[in-house]
């Protein structure tokens, strides 16, 4: 049983508000944004700031809806994704964990690289450039996650790929969103 | 013309598109699961209300927030709109929501329609 204060205090040290592990659908987005933003509102949160988490936040969890790649070893006990939000000296810290194919890390890499590579101008145009020339995905998504999540955190994103075996990788993604705006 | 009235929900916006009442409004937040089929009932209102529009379209988006995938459908809705004679667009936004005002701004810069801003 050791674990459970383990993981207590694992949440304390890295100052965690919530974990979500497991299945991501549209349901669960909603509950834990509902979680969350009822948590901002008891920390009394300003209204700007509340808003740009939100944002965050719905594209992370969207972005494991839409692009988590399913894991259909044997082994499917595997972590499905997971989901965290914490607040560390004011700010808060979105982070993600979702497995994706090997195949597809150097896509995700790039297109990551490319954002962290731009300041708020170059992000705009970005973002104009992409709503102008696509098309929705058939997977519901518009390009657009990553770049929004760059300009509303007014942050680089951090990541990191793990090579969980040879098909498939766990992609970490971490966005800050500073508290003193 | 049939009214179009959809109630909001945590996740998708108030609709009401009333051409006998020259009000066309979307509000609240937009986060649907499926944007497409959300809004596509509202390309294809904006189809028919096309081909026989009042001399005025008075477009209000009163949007609390809305997900990246929405806004590429906004922009369709916008597009749409651009080829309605008489079309403009009220863009509401909260007094310290900068995001909202500076998204309306950008959408005004995609389309030739006329961009109103207000503050609620």
């Amino acid at each position: 049983m050791k674990y459970i204060y383990d993981l207590h205090k694992t949440m304390l040290a890295n100052n965690l508000i919530l974990i979500y592990e497991g299945e991501f659908t549209q349901e669960i987005t909603k509950s834990v944004l509902a979680m969350a933003e009822r948590n901002m509102d008891s920390m009394g949160e300003e209204s700007n700031i509340k808003r740009k988490v939100f944002n965050v936040m719905v594209e992370c969890l969207q972005n494991i809806v839409k692009h988590s790649d399913e894991v259909d070893d044997q082994d499917s006990d595997q972590p499905t994704a997971i989901f965290m939000i914490g607040k560390s000296n004011g700010d808060y810290i979105v982070t993600t964990g979702n497995p994706i194919k090997n195949e597809n890390v150097d896509k995700v890499k790039g297109r990551l690289d490319k954002i962290n590579g731009l300041d708020k101008d170059g992000l705009k145009q970005l973002y104009k450039e992409i709503i102008k020339g696509t098309e929705i995905s058939d997977k519901g998504g518009a390009g657009l996650g990553f770049v929004d999540m760059a300009r509303k955190s007014g942050n680089s994103l951090d990541y990191a790929f793990e090579q969980m075996n040879d098909k498939y990788s766990f992609f970490s993604l971490k966005s800050t969103i500073s508290g003193q705006m | 013309m049939e009214i179009l009235n959809l109630e909001g929900t945590e996740d998708t916006p108030k609709i009401m598109l009333d051409k006998g009442n020259g009000i066309f409004e979307i509000s609240g937040r937009s986060l649907p699961e499926d944007t497409a089929e959300f809004y596509q009932p509202i390309l294809e209102w904006l189809e028919v209300y096309a081909q026989n529009h009042n001399d005025k379209t008075e477009f209000v988006f009163k949007l609390e927030y809305f997900n990246t995938a929405s806004s590429k459908l906004i922009l369709d809705v916008l597009s749409a709109l651009e080829d309605i004679d008489g079309t403009s667009v009220l863009w509401y936004f909260r007094e310290d929501d900068e995001d909202m005002e500076e998204a309306g701004e950008e959408f005004s810069e995609l389309v030739e329609i006329p961009f109103e801003f207000k503050t609620y």
